[in-house]
């Protein structure tokens, strides 16, 4: 069990370096360097700095080095905490992302969540009643979920909200508490306006965890341990979902714990339709205005806790399934 | 199974043989696949999509780039079948007049013109397969005014035909679709068969690879490659790239799917059956095990197009892909996104149709190939 | 016949049929009758698809979704004021919950895959105890512990915590037989218990469930295709063909004197130690018909070398009747016919 937790450690780690080289490319992909880029947006409100207040800016951000110096020196300031300072804002990275990656976060692992308690029960359903009603309409539901892309739902729905109740569907908190500092209401206002956009972005993931329920409990409870739990006189509902529902637990798990990058990608293109204050527009202003820093600040970010978030699903697998944990495999 | 073993064994192996052992698989397939008949309907639907591609001008009405601003945003017009002579499809001509409340001179339809629809009418210049330079289109207005078309699905801002730019950016959105899943097919092919074949170290490290680009969300990658794509870029150098990046994050599905099937016909009889005549590595791979896993492949294909045209359609969407003037679904949509826009002008989500639909037809297309390769897979 | 007891359980004309997705009905039992007695063990013998494991499955009510009973009766306990027609109980109701394991257990055929992987050994046990009159948890494991002796496990106390896939075959039967103990059932059915054994632990699994049948006075129904394991096990025989009983008798009777061609066919197929070297082996000629495509008539007339045109295409044999010893068959019921005839007129 231990080789196992290892394994999957060393692999977070592996891949958040990973992460963190391709954000680097990312942030020196756009022609020019990070001084060049600041002297233009001075230009452009009118202000300039001298050639040699150039120069030392260059040094002091090391541009002048070798690239892989440059890579090991932006990561060792972030290792301390200092991302960096974003050119739209004039202030550290940090100071503008401020709640915007935990709110990103929540989202994500609001859509998550609900992925769980819908897909779950569901797949069940329509394995257990195959050929149903009941399961016809969810596997057609399903597949519409699919098809329809999590930005399109999200802009039919504004559109729908809009125009037939007249109201603005959308954001993460009203009006009042946009700004306000945090307090357990406002905690309840977010609350409240969760369910919209983790319905959006956990549909089509739910889509694919149902069909996914619901093929391997089929293959499960054709099998004879079923039988055996029948025979020792179980009740009906408790032999399904003690015993075929656990075995069917275990790829269902595993394959919700890649739902999650999907979830965090897709909250991006949800929150620019939705207008949610999230990462997302964020990084889309970032990344047309090449502010570097701030943009590439972010997708390490967002890379980062997805992997954690990853891990975390790759450790609830593990106690679900006794055979992962004796025998590490 | 004994016809390929018997030709690995002969060196002159007789050609009809290999073919009947190959034409077995897939025509089983093939049969199996006949019998879901969502599959089949979606095949069409498939088919007829990428016909539209073809013909994308051909069935276009007005010029996609033509813009008229006096037409800005005209809701859907319907075509009107029947007039006093009995069957003439006809549209009415726009006329001007002023509205009252922002003074803008504005065209709305005028009953008393009639413009007669025809088919295989000359329209506007266009290439034909690229090229064949012709004028000819399924349909087209006889003599009209600069200002009149048949606006099935509405203008837009900018006084463009919905409809004919639908067809057109067909082609665009379909063939990106096509040419990812092809780049990603040769990357996961390439890698998949050699994390399968050779197994140990290669294996692992590709494993590793694979778990590792799967754990990176993708959109904020695309996002930044994307953005960072020089403005001055044509828009070839642009659609290529995007390609690029589209496949190279989208290959890893496919990958699995050759390296499972590879570890499964690794201990198959026939393929140790083939060792044991002697036959070397390659020829095992290409004679025995492809097109055992040909149907596989085909299956995982059509499953994995419909995430690539997602995936352009999303990044277009946003602006950091495809850039005008190139027509594509998610460019199209990008005048959408707005909700102020959509309540003056819903129909400008017809673009969604199609995206829609495509998708659904090849989820049911790739569950179909995927059940009929291997139904107890 | 010795019938020096009522019969736990008496099986009378059962059929069962199973509806095909997209096909007509399959009949798979045709007129069963079986009775089990207390410490006696009923061997029931036949080829696959002869509907042996039906009838296992009919007696718990535990067949298949598509499966139905459509006539016969199941009788628990039958001649006394308890008697239960186990084919009227509501199928999920408490009634037949507390039979299935409290009454009748059942021991599966293949130990890896009818114990759940994700559950511990004394998890799946103590389950089985609590769920008819629990004890409370501390007592379950007691008796679990205890089961596991008496099934030859040994360490118990260790091996109560361990997961099935810890445990080699013979141990994964071994435990198997202590979950159709569990609840203390007086009616044992096991499913062809040794087949997915080697020779070896076979033989352990035989002698166990002979020492628990004789100690605990338990009616014992084994199934087998096995004619050697039926030779070392049963009292009586019941063979099967194509889901009717076929031949019914003693144990003896059925090896020296088998009367339907169908039991002397299976035991002319089995390999005689004793052949000359290089004989071929018999066989029975014709395969076993599918389950919709039953012949007409009697089911075994187009594999039986004693077919007598006419008869036994057209009309079916009289079903052996329970508690004697005979054969569903034309021929035996002539032979029985004449021989009563002789005796009539030696007598006269």
């Amino acid at each position: 069990m231990l080789m196992y937790i290892g394994r999957r450690l060393v692999l977070a780690v592996f891949t958040c370096i990973a992460i963190s080289v391709l954000t680097f490319i990312i942030i020196r992909l756009p022609p020019g360097d990070f001084v060049d880029a600041y002297i233009a947006n001075l230009a452009s409100t009118g202000s300039s700095i001298t050639a040699e207040q150039a120069e030392s800016m260059r040094r002091e951000y090391g541009l002048d080095r070798p690239v892989v110096i440059q890579y090991a020196l932006w990561l060792g300031r972030i290792v301390e905490g200092d991302f960096g300072v974003s050119m739209m804002w004039r202030r550290p990275v940090t100071e503008v992302i401020g709640d915007r990656l935990w709110l990103t976060m929540v989202v994500s692992f609001a859509a998550l969540f609900l992925t769980w308690i819908l897909a779950l029960p569901i797949g069940i359903y329509s394995a257990v009643r195959q050929y149903s009603v009941g399961d016809y309409f969810f596997t057609m539901l399903g597949f519409i979920g699919l098809a329809i892309p999590n930005f399109l739902l999200a802009l039919i729905l504004m559109y729908l909200g809009f125009r037939y109740l007249g109201l603005s569907v959308g954001g993460l908190f009203s009006a009042e508490y946009a700004q306000a500092p945090w307090s357990l209401a406002k905690v309840w206002d977010l609350t409240k306006h969760l369910p919209l956009p983790a319905c959006v972005l956990a549909l089509a993931g739910t889509a694919h965890q149902i069909r996914i329920m619901r093929a391997n409990l089929l293959d499960e409870l054709r099998k004879p341990y079923v039988i055996t739990a029948r025979a020792k006189g179980i009740p009906e509902r408790r032999v399904i979902l003690k015993y075929p529902v656990r075995a069917a637990l275990n790829p269902f798990a595993s394959s919700i714990a890649y739902i999650f990058p999907y979830l965090v990608s897709g909250s991006i293109i949800v929150s620019l339709v939705l207008g949610l204050p999230t990462v997302g527009p964020l990084l889309l202003q970032a990344l047309v205005a090449q502010d570097m820093f701030l943009a590439g600040t972010i997708v390490l970010l967002l890379g980062v806790m997805t992997v954690v978030g990853t891990l975390i699903s790759d450790l609830l697998l593990m106690w679900i399934e006794p055979r992962l944990r004796i025998t590490g495999r | 199974m004994s016809a390929t073993t018997a030709s690995s064994a002969s060196a002159g192996a007789s050609l009809a043989d290999d073919r009947l052992a190959q034409a077995g698989q897939l025509r089983l397939t093939w049969l199996r696949f006949k019998r879901h008949k969502l599959a089949l309907i979606s095949l069409f639907i498939v088919a007829f999509f990428y016909l539209l591609a073809i013909f994308a001008d051909f069935v276009a009405i007005s010029d996609p780039h033509h813009t008229d601003a006096r037409r800005s945003y005209m809701p859907p017009q319907g075509i009107h079948l029947f007039d006093e002579n009995g069957f003439a499809p006809h549209v009415y001509g726009l006329k001007g007049s002023r509205d009252m409340k922002t003074f803008k001179m504005v065209y709305v339809p005028d009953p008393s013109k009639k413009i007669y629809i025809a088919f295989f009418a000359p329209g506007y210049e266009y290439n034909l397969f690229g090229l064949i330079p012709t004028n000819r289109h399924l349909f087209a207005l006889i003599n009209p005014t600069p200002v009149d078309g048949i606006f099935l699905l509405g203008t837009d801002q900018l006084g463009r035909d919905l409809f004919s730019r639908l067809a057109v950016a067909t082609r665009i959105s379909l063939s990106i679709g096509l040419a990812s899943v092809g780049l990603s097919l040769v990357l996961g092919i390439l890698l998949g068969g050699m994390s399968g074949l050779y197994g140990g170290i290669v294996d692992t490290v590709i494993q590793r690879l694979i778990e590792l680009i799967r754990s990176i969300p993708t959109i904020p990658l695309w996002m930044g490659i994307a953005a960072a794509l020089p403005n001055t870029w044509t828009v070839l150098q642009v659609y290529f790239a995007i390609t690029l990046i589209i496949s190279l994050i989208g290959w890893t599905e496919l990958a699995r799917v050759v390296r499972g099937r590879f570890l499964a016909l690794r201990e198959e009889d026939f393929v140790i059956a083939a060792e044991l005549v002697g036959a070397g590595q390659f020829r095992i791979m290409l004679r025995h095990m492809l097109p055992s896993f040909t149907s596989h492949v085909i299956a995982a294909v059509s499953l994995a197009l419909p995430a690539m045209i997602i995936s352009e359609t999303s990044l277009s969407f946003l602006g950091l892909g495809l850039r005008p003037p190139a027509i594509s679904w998610g460019i199209l949509l990008q005048d959408a996104q707005n909700v102020q826009v959509l309540a003056g002008a819903p129909w400008l989500l017809m673009a969604a149709v199609p995206v829609v639909l495509v998708i659904l037809a090849f989820n049911f297309l790739g569950d179909g190939l995927r059940d009929a390769a291997d139904p107890y897979g | 016949m010795v019938e020096n007891s009522l019969p736990l359980v008496s099986v009378r004309n059962l059929a069962v049929e199973f509806t095909q997705h997209g096909g007509g009905p399959v009949r798979a039992l045709d007129s069963v009758s079986l009775d089990l007695r207390p410490g006696r063990v009923l061997g029931v013998v036949g080829e696959s698809g002869c509907g042996k494991s039906v009838t296992a499955r009919a007696m718990l009510r535990i067949l298949d979704r598509n499966g139905a009973i459509k006539n016969g009766q199941i009788l628990l306990d039958p001649g006394t004021p308890q008697q239960t027609d186990i084919t009227a109980l509501p199928g999920e109701g408490n009634r037949m919950r507390e039979i299935r394991g409290g009454r009748i257990g059942l021991i599966f055929q293949e130990p890896m895959a009818a114990l759940s992987m994700q559950y511990t050994v004394g998890n799946q046990l103590m389950e089985a105890i609590r769920v008819h009159n629990d004890p409370g948890k501390a007592v379950a494991r007691e008796r679990v512990i205890k089961l596991l002796t008496d099934v030859g496990i040994p360490r118990p106390e260790t091996r109560i915590d361990t997961y099935p896939f810890q445990l080699s075959g013979g141990l994964r039967q071994r435990v198997g037989i202590a979950l159709a103990l569990a609840a203390d059932p007086d009616v044992l059915i096991a499913d062809e218990p040794t087949t997915a054994l080697d020779v070896t632990t076979q033989a352990q699994i035989l002698a166990l469930l002979r020492r628990l049948q004789v100690d605990k006075q338990i009616a014992l129904m084994l199934i087998t295709h096995d004619m050697g394991v039926i030779a070392q096990m049963a009292d009586d025989v019941a063979v099967m063909y194509l889901g009717r009983v076929v031949e019914f008798a003693p144990v003896n009777e059925v090896f020296g004197a088998p009367k339907h061609p169908y039991t002397q066919a299976l035991l002319r197929s089995v390999p005689n130690l004793r052949a000359p070297p290089h004989s071929r082996l018999a066989t029975i000629g014709g395969a076993v018909p599918q389950p919709n495509a039953r012949p007409s008539g009697c089911p075994f007339h187009p594999r039986c070398p004693d077919m007598m045109p006419g008869r036994c295409d057209t009309t079916a044999p009289a079903p052996v009747p329970p508690g004697q010893a005979g054969a569903s068959c034309f021929k035996v019921e002539d032979a029985a016919r004449v021989a009563a005839d002789v005796k009539v007129e030696v007598r006269a």
